[in-house]
């Protein structure tokens, strides 16, 4: 049986799977002082009554670091950041205790300048006296040689307690963003830390003694002792549990739209034939930018709690939410209570509901249906036309070979499939409005915790092959050999294919759940110099597919 | 986190698929350093920097500006398309306001593709900053445009395709003809009868250094930008002039080239030539797009920059102060020039021989042009390309005035269809492009 946990934040869900279904699902309120308490509650109903040794599986979803980064409740960190030419590295500071040092590497990965060990050891006894405990380092063009943050964490190594290094973060170039990310895992390690050591010990003193996964925001998993390394990852895996719960309900070979309709906001994603779109570079929000592989999600201030009220004479909804609705004993008109208004959903209270809606109507010069059915189909129009907006976005976005520019995939939805508490009562109407099939998933309330209970171990790989200077290498998995000059395509895929696969395994996922690959990006250069050839420039990056763990289809049907 | 303080434009197409051939300098290479250094920078992440995707242009943008012969569709790929396109899509950003400026880091370049086109010559079939700038007047109604090439070849296809237009002010800066490719730019060669002084040509000696090229930028170039007051400035931003190009012998930087652009302050620039591509263009592009935004570029030199070394002597200070004040002298004339340039109606004729390099061609023109002093004159070019075709191509300007319009129908009208295989017609006034 496996156990999935999604802690939202408003709601969290559990459920508890096996092959033949569900066998419990659990919906509490999240306490976000005690995300603890509100794990180990879950846990505990789900396991009433089961032999814990039953349970081959745990994923766990948190807001845990995201809610630490809202608060700005995380760890200082001494951040030492060597650029070289280029932009002034000063201006990615992450605040105090950020140093910019000498050392310079170019984009084919060789030295220009090397670093000076006394300017780091200068840094290190001023990160001492203040009292700092974790380090990022990260140096430019990392990714193709990362010796100067080798050579840097060394001379750290003995007076700190854990130092990240940049390009373990990722393969992909940013170095702004890198050092964004890097700073992040480093500032939420001991929280993240600390917290799942509590959780991992609760569950021994329940029997449960089965290795945790966490969800990361890319909808894959990965184990609880590799998440030590990159806690940052975890971030946002809230949408991506919803996407993953709403995959087997897709369209095969079409493209759909995921809409999780949550109490204060809806997250909008989108499937193209059952595998959801991925960030090309990593998550960002506002001006927050990162290297984390992440699902492409964006979320809309509006929800079935957000508050009604009449703003110059017009109708606005959200983006705060005052509480639940009034018919659950809530201060404000919400769109929920427009539902209940119009005998579209069955519970709450209809006396409440009413008098928050009859508030709205007076100023509109309505009557009570009349507001609440505007209401409703204000509360679609906002979402949908975010999320036609969004596919204008993804659709303009640049390419950058002729093929690809010319053989771009256009992203044209065929199916809408709605998630969260309000889900069903949405499905029709919208419908309706846009004559776009959609249809509530099965168990739309949990689909999230089922999402995240069955997702895979996701993972990707990058390399760079240079035959002029004859080696391959992919140093966020510590790998570089050397390699000859008729090194090729076939040759680079296969290398990629064993790492990736180690990689898996390495994140927990078995061996049944790792074959699902695809190569992402390919590109081959001829290097020239005076006239003649050189050799070649290859890379590749190649990826385990989100999606989900074979053996339980049955269940989803 | 960073701010632009101009909102600038950016179209990346690195063409990762065109190559002229596999070992030639104009190859797929040659933007991946660049690319890898504006993704490590992460330079489309910074606020007020928005990245735009190249359209593809069509063939009536290409007949705007040339005659392609046979057609459009032999002489171009889609590489070709693409990279026109990738200007056409910061034009139309910087004009409909989105932006204040904007880069094409587009290649294969197009700076020495004229009007009439038989292929390939200098690495470029069609040109870019011309099928762009002919976009813009009869698109945006623009009338008066400067193209500033920085190139450090002359920019002899825009040169030609501009030479007798009294409303584009081309001036180009290049290392002297008589030391490299394509051999042209000399002062003295300043336009047609109707728009002498529109084109101005500022050849430098080797061994030009930075403090060179802002001196011409300051004495030379500003100055008469400040008197034409062109509605729209567009630099054709080549990047071999810099110390490690191996194709050519200046010593310019990645420091100069930001400053350049900082004083010059274009409305868009558009990448032509450079292939230092591993020690050059990842900071020279760099400099570019920072001192586009208003950005700091203070950090962006080349590993290996040494001012010191790369000081011009004073003797080649001396010669381009003399250069300066021998155009100088010229621009002041230009009036003058164009008075003096024939008896208004006659139809003044120039040979020329044009050799294409990349795809070994050799082509004859006899041009005929009408003197005009109410507009750049309508002409005629009877061009015979071997291996090739023979043609006769007729140009009514854009802004031609009632008696070149006729002129130029006549032309067209009288010619013999046998003796050309094509007889082309660019009305540029009505926007239309005949053949027959």
């Amino acid at each position: 049986m496996i156990i999935g946990i999604d802690v939202g934040g408003t709601n969290t869900d559990a459920v508890l799977l096996s092959i033949n279904g569900i066998e419990k699902k659990v919906k509490v309120t999240t306490n976000p002082a005690d995300l603890f308490n509100t794990i180990l509650s879950c846990f505990t109903r789900l396991l009433d009554n089961i032999d814990p040794k039953k349970i081959q599986r745990v994923v766990i979803s948190t807001t845990l670091t995201t809610n630490a980064i809202v608060q700005q409740n995380m760890n200082p960190v001494g951040m030492i950041v060597s650029a070289g030419p280029g932009i002034d590295p000063i201006a990615f500071s992450t605040g105090e205790h950020y140093y910019c040092v000498a050392g310079s590497i170019n984009h084919r990965g060789r030295e220009k300048a090397p670093i000076n060990n006394m300017e780091i050891e200068d840094i290190v006894e001023k990160l001492k006296k203040a009292g700092i405990e974790y380090i990022g380092v990260v140096s430019k063009f990392c990714v193709r040689n990362p010796s100067h943050e080798i050579l840097i964490k060394r001379i750290l190594n003995k007076h700190f307690k854990k130092i990240f290094m940049g390009h373990h973060v990722s393969g992909n170039l940013n170095f702004p963003r890198r050092i964004a990310t890097t700073h992040l895992n480093a500032a939420v390690f001991f929280l993240h830390k600390s917290f799942f050591e509590a959780v991992k010990l609760s569950l021994k003193e329940k029997g449960l003694v089965v290795p945790i996964q966490i969800l990361k925001a890319d909808g894959g998993t990965m184990s609880l002792e590799s998440s030590m390394s990159f806690p940052g990852q975890t971030v946002l895996s809230g949408p991506a549990a919803s996407i993953m719960g709403a995959i087997p309900y897709a369209p095969k070979k079409q493209d759909a739209i995921v809409l999780d309709v949550g109490g204060t906001t809806t997250d909008i994603a989108f499937l193209v034939n059952k595998a959801p779109l991925l960030e090309p570079m990593g998550i960002q929000r506002g001006s927050y930018k990162s290297l984390i592989r992440s699902l492409q999600t964006d979320s809309i201030g509006i929800g079935g709690d957000s508050m009604v009220r009449i703003k110059n004479k017009e109708l606005s909804i959200g983006p705060d939410r005052k509480g639940p609705a009034m018919a659950f004993g809530g201060p404000e008109p919400t769109p929920t209570d427009a539902l209940v208004v119009l005998g579209l959903m069955p519970d709450g209270d209809q006396g409440n509901a009413r008098k928050g809606i009859h508030k709205v109507a007076m100023g509109l010069g309505l009557t009570d249906i009349e507001a609440a059915d505007q209401i409703f189909k204000k509360c679609c129009s906002i979402i949908l036309k975010k999320t036609f907006e969004m596919i204008d976005r993804l659709n303009s976005k640049p390419v950058y070979t002729v093929h690809e520019f010319l053989e771009g995939y256009k992203i044209s939805p065929q199916k809408i499939l709605l998630l969260g508490g309000p889900a069903p009562y949405f499905a029709k109407k919208i419908e309706e409005l846009y004559h776009i099939k959609t249809i509530a998933v099965p168990e739309s309330s949990v689909a999230n915790a089922i999402g995240a209970a069955l997702a895979r171990a996701t993972c990707e790989v990058s390399l760079n092959a240079d035959t002029e200077q004859g080696i391959v290498s992919a140093h966020e998995e510590g790998f570089a050999e050397p390699i000859s000059k008729t090194y090729s395509k076939d040759d680079l895929i296969e290398t990629a294919l064993t790492l990736l696969k180690e990689k898996a395994i390495n994140l927990g996922a078995d061996q049944d759940n790792i074959n699902e690959v695809e190569v992402v990006e390919f590109q081959q250069f001829n290097i020239v110099r005076n006239f003649s050839p050189r050799g070649k420039i290859l890379r590749i990056k190649m990826q385990i597919k989100p999606g989900m763990i074979k053996g339980f289809e049955k269940i989803l049907q | 986190m960073l701010k632009a303080s101009h909102k600038t434009g950016l179209v990346f197409f690195p063409a990762f698929d065109w190559a002229i051939d596999p070992t030639h300098p104009e190859r797929e290479e040659r933007l991946l350093y660049t690319q890898d250094q504006v993704t490590e920078e992460g330079i489309f992440d910074i606020n007020g920097i928005i990245e735009y995707k190249p359209d593809l242009v069509t063939f009536q943008d290409i007949q705007r500006a040339h005659f392609c012969v046979p057609d459009e569709k032999t002489i171009t790929t889609q590489s070709h398309l693409i990279s026109a396109g990738g200007a056409k899509a910061i034009a139309d950003a910087v004009l409909n306001k989105e932006v204040k400026n904007g880069f094409a880091l587009v290649r294969p370049p197009g700076h020495h593709s004229m009007r009439v086109s038989h292929g390939g010559r200098g690495f470029c079939h069609i040109n870019m900053e011309a099928i762009m700038v002919e976009y813009i007047r009869s698109r945006y109604g623009i009338k008066k445009i400067a193209i500033i090439d920085t190139d450090c070849h002359h920019g002899d296809g825009t040169n030609n395709i501009f030479w007798h237009d009294p409303d584009v002010l081309f001036i180009s800066l290049h290392q002297d003809g008589r030391t490299l490719y394509p051999g042209s730019g000399f002062p003295e060669e300043l336009g047609g009868p109707n728009a002498k002084g529109s084109n101005l040509n500022i050849p430098l000696p080797p061994g030009t250094s930075t403090e060179g090229y802002l001196y011409v930028i300051k004495n030379c170039v500003l100055p008469a930008l400040e008197e034409f007051k062109p509605d729209l400035i567009v630099n054709s931003a080549g990047q071999d002039n810099h110390y490690t190009d191996p194709l050519t012998n200046m010593n310019f930087s990645a420091q100069g080239y930001a400053k350049l652009t900082t004083l010059l302050k274009p409305d868009i620039a558009v990448l032509e030539g450079g292939y230092s591509i591993e020690g050059a263009l990842p900071y020279v592009n760099m400099g570019i797009i920072l001192a586009l935004a208003g950005l700091d570029y203070s950090k962006v030199v080349e590993p290996d920059y040494n001012p010191e070394s790369l000081k011009q002597s004073v003797s080649i200070t001396d010669k381009i102060k003399k250069t300066t004040d021998l155009v100088n002298s010229y621009w002041h004339q230009k009036d003058a020039l164009r008075q003096k340039s024939g008896t208004p109606g006659d139809l003044v004729v120039r040979h020329r021989e044009v050799f294409y390099d990349t795809d070994n061609i050799f082509e004859r023109q006899k041009e005929k042009v009408r003197i005009c002093q109410d507009c750049g004159g309508c002409f005629e070019i009877d061009s015979s390309a071997g291996p090739g075709h023979h043609i006769l191509a007729i140009h009514i300007p854009v802004n031609a005035c009632n008696a070149c319009i006729e002129t130029g129908y006549q032309l067209f009208d009288q010619a013999d269809k046998n003796k050309f295989d094509f007889v082309f017609l660019q009305d540029r006034p009505k926007d239309l492009y005949q053949t027959k």
